[in-house]
C-alpha cells in the first residue's frame, strides 16, 4: 500500500479524485492504532491525517475547542487540562488492548465515537461533538454543525460523522464542547458482589441525585474479591456530603469504602481502557452495549456456552467480554444472546481471519442496511473510503 | 410577506376526492379531517402570519396506521407535513395545498417505563411536560423543557431537536433519545437505536433529530429520563448594563461553574414578563440573569457564594434568592411565558439565531441598531450560557410594511449571527422561517450533501417539502 500524508484540505481532494478516477480505494487513519479493529480491507492507498495538525480554536469561556483531525489527543487534553478543562466524554485508549502503537488522533477519536466512564453522565463523543469539516467521497469540502453548542441549522451531518469509521469522509476539522475539569474526585467501593446485586446497586446509585459520574463492577477473576465502584466528582465539601448519601442509600448491599483521589484516578483509567484484558494476547474481546438491567442475563447466558472473563462498565450498559479465539470468538453464541438483551455487540480485537469472516459490527436489520447503504452512497457513491471496514457493501 | 411557497401541484388538487376516498379507507371514522371548517384549525402554526389551507387532515391512531397512509401517499405521489401540537415558531408545521397533514396527536400514550435503565417509552404525540410529569412521583424528569412544554409534543421536539433553559447542563433533545420508530416515506417501519446507551452502525439518531419531518414519521420514541437533584434554586442577578451580564455570563464558566440555566432578559423583556407574572423581577436595571443552581441546600449555598462573588466584581446591582417554590415556580412563569406576554402588547416575530457567547456584547449592541434601523423595538430574553438568542421584535401583524420591515431586521440579525461566528438557529428548527437564509451559512456543496442525506430517505421530497431547503437548486438522489 502507497502511504499519503496530506498536509491541506486539497491533497486530500486529489488523492479522493485519482482513487475514483482509477476505482480503487482508499484507506483512511490519523496514526492508525485502531487499525486492528472493524473487517479487515485490501486499499490500494493508505491516507493518513498525521500531518494535518493543530489547535485552531480554543475558547476557555465558551467551553468550546476546534483542532485539526490529526492532533493528537494527548496534546488537546494537555491543553484544556493547562486551563483546568476536558473534553467530557473521557475516550478510552484503545492502544493497550489492541497493542498498537502511535498516538491517537482526535479525528480518529471522532471518527469511533470513543466514550469512557463518563459517558453515563456527560454523554458520548457524539453529544460533545458539534462541527466537523472534512471531504467526501466526491472529493468535495463539507462543513456542518458549527462552534456553538444549540444549533439545528439543517440536517445534523456533524453529529452523523461520529462512529462512521471513516466510511463517509475524511475528517478535516472538528469541534467539542468542553467540561470543565472537576477539582477532585474520589470513589465509593463495594465488596463481594454478583453481578445482579452489583448491576442493582449502580441502577440505584445512577438512579440517585447524588451525580455519580461513574458506575463499574469488577467481578472475582479481575481481583481476588469482586469490587463495585461508583465515582463522584466535584469540590471536596460536595464530594464528602455524597459519599455518605450513597453510603446510607446503599447501606442495603454491605459495607463501603471510599478510595482516595489518586487511587481512584489510576483506577478508573484502567477500567477506561479495560487494562486487565490486555493479556493473553491470544483471547478475542467483546464489547457489548446493553440496557443495564440485562446485563447479568446476558452474561448467565453466555457464561453457560463458553469460558469468559467480563467486567461491566456504565452501570452495567457497557459489557467487555474476553474468550478464547476458537469457534469465532464464540460469535453465534454472543450474538444470540446479545440480540435477546436487545443490546449491540462489536468484535474489538480478534484475528484478522475471524473479523473478515463474521463482521466486527453488530448485524444490522434488512431496512437498516439498505438505509445504510444509502447514506454510504449519498457520500461516497464510488465507494473509495474505508469500503467494507464496517459492513460489506457499505 | 417575503417566504414563497411551492407552486402546489394541480394535478394532486384536482385528485382531492379521490385522495380523500383513499385515506378514509384506511382510517377510523374520526381519524380523518376534511371539512373547511375543521381543516382551517391546521392552516398555520406559531408562525401565525403564513396559513395554508392542506388537503386533508390524517389523524392517525397507530403505527400501522401511520405506514398505511405513508405507503398511500407514497404510492399516489401526495405530500405529507407531519403535525404535533403545531407550534413551531418558524413555520415547521405549514401545510400546502397539495399535501396532507400528518398530525400525531391521537398517538400519545406513556408505552412503557424503565427505573432502573432510566428510559421511558412513548408514543410521538404525548407532550413535552406529560413526560415528565409521568415520572414526577418518583422523582425522574425528562430533561429538554422549551418554554412551549404544556403544548409541545415530543415528535415536534425530535423535529427541531428542540432544546429550553436547561440545556446547559442536560443537553437538547438529540442528547436525549436513545431509540425511535419511524414510518419510512414508503410506508416501512423501522427501529433506530433502542434501550442501549450506543446504538449499531451508522448514527441515524444523529439525523433524523432536527430532521424538521422531513427523513420519516417518528411514532414512538425511547427518551432517556434523569433523576431530580435533591433540590434548585434559581437566582436573579440585576445588572446595570447588558455588557456586565455578559461578561458576568463568561466569568462564571470560565471559573468552571456549569449553572443547570442562565437565562438572560433585557429591559423591555423584564418588564413585559414581570407585568404578566409578577415575579418579583428588579424593575431597576437594565440586564437580568436568572441563573439556577441545584444540589443539596450545602452544594447550592456553596456553589452561590461562588457566583455571587463573580457577579460582584462583574458590578451586579441587584441579587434575590428564590426563598420558596412558590417564587421559584413565579421566576420560572416569568421567563418561560416571555414569548405569550409578549404577544399581549404587540405581534411579534421570535428569532433563534445561536452565537458564541464571547460575541455577546457586540451583537446586542448590533441588534438594537438594527431594529432602530427599521424603527422598530426589541425585547431580549436568551439563553446565556449556550449564547442561544431569541430576540422579539415587535410590529403590527395589520400594517404590511411593518411587518415587511420586521421580516427584514430579523433577516439581518440571523446574518449578524452567522458572520460572528453562530448559526441561524439553535432550537426553533429553519422551517420555512429561515430556509431561505441558509446559503448564508452553507455553501452550495454542504447543502449538496446534506440533501443527497436527505434523498436517501426522500427521493421525490414528498415529506414536509417547502422547508429548510432553498426551494431553487434541490437535489433529488
Amino acid at each position: 500500500m502507497t502511504a499519503l500524508t496530506p498536509t491541506r484540505d486539497e491533497d486530500i481532494i486529489e488523492a479522493i479524485k485519482l482513487a475514483r478516477s482509477e476505482r480503487s480505494s482508499i484507506a483512511v487513519e490519523g496514526q492508525g492504532t485502531k487499525q486492528l479493529m472493524g473487517r479487515p480491507m485490501q486499499a490500494k492507498r493508505v491516507l493518513s491525517t498525521r500531518a494535518m495538525t493543530g489547535i485552531t480554536l480554543y475558547e476557555p469561556a465558551e467551553l468550546v475547542l476546534s483542532a485539526k483531525s490529526g492532533t493528537p489527543v494527548a496534546e488537546v487534553e494537555a491543553t484544556l487540562a493547562a486551563r483546568g478543562q476536558m473534553l467530557p466524554f473521557e475516550p478510552m485508549d484503545y492502544r493497550p488492548l489492541l497493542g498498537s502503537s502511535g498516538e491517537p488522533t482526535i479525528g480518529g477519536l471522532t471518527a469511533t465515537n470513543l466514550s469512557g466512564p463518563r459517558r453515563i453522565m456527560s454523554g458520548a463523543c457524539r453529544d460533545s461533538l458539534i462541527g466537523t469539516r472534512f471531504v467526501n467521497g466526491h472529493g468535495v469540502v463539507v462543513k456542518s454543525g458549527g462552534r456553538v453548542m444549540k444549533n439545528v441549522t439543517g440536517l445534523d451531518l456533524a453529529r452523523a460523522m461520529a462512529g462512521s469509521w471513516g466510511t463517509l469522509g475524511v475528517l478535516t476539522e472538528v469541534t467539542f464542547k468542553l467540561l470543565p475539569r472537576p477539582e477532585t474526585t474520589l470513589s465509593v467501593v463495594f465488596h463481594g458482589l454478583d453481578d445482579q446485586q452489583a448491576v442493582a446497586l449502580m441502577a440505584a446509585a445512577v438512579g440517585s441525585p447524588f451525580e455519580v459520574s461513574g458506575a463499574a463492577h469488577l467481578p472475582v477473576g479481575i481481583d481476588r474479591i469482586a469490587m463495585t465502584l461508583l465515582r463522584l466528582e466535584g469540590f471536596a465539601e460536595s464530594l464528602a456530603y455524597r459519599a455518605e448519601r450513597l453510603r446510607v442509600l446503599l447501606a442495603p448491599f454491605g459495607r463501603c469504602d471510599v478510595i482516595d483521589q489518586a487511587a481512584s484516578t489510576s483506577l478508573w483509567a484502567q477500567i477506561r481502557d479495560v487494562r486487565w484484558f490486555c493479556e493473553p494476547r491470544s483471547e478475542a474481546i467483546w464489547r457489548i452495549s446493553v440496557p443495564p438491567s440485562k446485563a447479568p442475563a446476558l452474561l448467565a447466558q453466555i457464561a453457560a456456552g463458553r469460558r469468559i472473563r467480563h467486567l461491566l462498565d456504565w452501570g452495567g450498559g457497557l459489557v467487555w467480554i474476553s474468550t478464547a479465539p476458537t469457534d469465532l470468538a464464540g460469535s453465534d453464541l454472543i450474538r444470540q444472546a446479545v440480540r435477546q438483551a436487545k443490546g449491540h455487540a462489536m468484535l474489538v480485537r480478534a484475528s484478522e481471519g475471524a473479523r473478515g469472516t463474521d463482521g466486527t459490527f453488530e448485524p444490522l436489520a434488512p431496512a437498516m442496511l439498505i438505509l445504510s447503504t444509502g447514506l454510504k452512497r449519498s457520500f461516497d457513491p464510488d465507494h473509495v473510503l474505508n469500503p467494507g471496514r464496517m459492513y460489506s457493501g457499505v | 410577506m417575503g417566504i414563497a411557497f411551492p407552486v402546489p401541484d394541480q394535478a394532486i388538487v384536482a385528485r382531492r376526492d379521490d385522495i380523500i376516498a383513499g385515506l378514509a379507507r384506511l382510517l377510523p371514522a374520526d381519524g380523518l379531517v376534511t371539512s373547511d371548517d375543521e381543516r382551517r384549525a391546521f392552516e398555520t402554526d406559531a408562525l401565525t402570519a403564513y396559513r395554508k389551507m392542506p388537503l386533508a387532515v390524517a389523524l392517525p391512531s397507530t403505527t400501522e396506521q401511520v405506514a398505511a397512509i405513508m405507503a398511500y401517499c407514497h404510492t399516489n405521489g401526495v405530500k405529507v407535513v407531519a403535525r404535533g401540537a403545531g407550534t413551531s415558531l418558524a413555520g415547521g408545521a405549514i401545510g400546502q395545498e397539495d399535501a396532507i397533514i400528518l398530525g400525531l396527536s391521537k398517538m400519545s400514550k406513556v408505552l412503557d417505563v424503565n427505573f432502573a435503565d432510566r428510559t421511558m417509552r412513548v408514543q410521538s404525540g404525548i407532550t413535552n411536560l406529560a413526560i415528565s410529569d409521568h415520572v414526577m412521583p418518583q422523582q425522574f424528569f425528562y430533561a429538554p423543557d422549551p418554554s412551549s412544554q404544556l403544548a409541545c409534543t415530543i415528535g415536534g421536539n425530535i423535529g427541531m431537536n428542540s432544546g429550553g433553559a436547561h440545556c446547559l447542563k442536560y443537553g437538547v433533545t438529540t442528547n436525549n433519545i436513545l431509540g425511535v420508530r419511524m414510518v419510512l416515506v414508503d410506508g416501512t417501519i423501522v427501529e433506530i437505536g433502542g434501550e442501549a446507551m450506543d446504538a449499531a452502525g451508522y448514527d441515524f439518531l444523529a439525523l433524523i433529530v432536527g430532521s424538521e419531518g422531513q427523513l420519516g414519521i417518528v411514532t414512538e420514541a425511547t427518551v432517556r429520563i434523569l433523576r431530580l437533584a435533591e433540590g434548585a434554586r434559581p437566582v436573579l442577578f440585576g445588572f446595570a448594563t447588558s455588557e456586565e451580564a455578559g461578561a458576568c455570563v463568561a466569568a462564571i464558566i470560565g471559573a468552571g461553574i456549569i449553572p443547570v440555566a442562565m437565562e438572560f432578559m433585557d429591559k423591555l423583556a423584564i418588564e413585559i414578563c414581570e407585568a404578566y407574572a409578577k415575579a418579583g423581577y428588579p424593575l431597576d436595571v437594565e440586564a437580568l440573569l436568572i441563573i439556577e443552581v441545584e444540589g443539596s441546600d450545602a452544594e447550592m449555598d456553596a456553589t452561590l457564594a461562588r457566583i455571587v462573588e463573580i457577579a460582584k466584581q462583574h458590578g451586579v446591582a441587584t441579587v434575590r434568592e428564590s426563598k420558596s417554590a412558590m417564587e421559584t415556580a413565579a421566576i420560572w412563569k416569568g421567563r418561560k411565558s416571555a414569548f405569550g406576554a409578549t404577544g399581549r402588547i404587540a405581534d411579534y416575530i421570535c428569532m433563534d439565531g445561536t452565537i458564541p457567547t464571547g460575541q455577546l456584547p457586540l451583537v446586542l449592541r448590533r441588534m438594537d441598531e438594527i431594529t432602530k434601523h427599521y424603527g422598530l423595538r426589541v425585547a431580549n430574553v436568551f439563553h446565556a450560557g449556550d449564547g442561544n438568542l431569541h430576540p422579539l421584535i415587535l410590529y403590527n401583524v395589520n400594517d404590511p410594511e411593518e411587518a415587511h420591515k420586521a421580516e427584514e431586521a430579523g433577516n439581518d440579525i440571523l446574518k449578524l449571527c452567522v458572520e460572528v461566528g453562530g448559526c441561524l438557529t439553535g432550537e426553533h428548527g429553519v422551517g420555512i422561517e429561515k430556509r431561505d437564509l441558509m446559503r448564508f451559512q452553507f455553501n452550495e456543496a454542504d447543502l449538496a450533501q446534506q440533501m443527497r442525506v436527505r434523498a436517501v430517505f426522500d427521493r421525490q421530497w414528498l415529506l414536509n417539502p417547502a422547508k429548510v431547503f432553498p426551494l431553487d437548486g434541490r437535489i433529488t438522489g
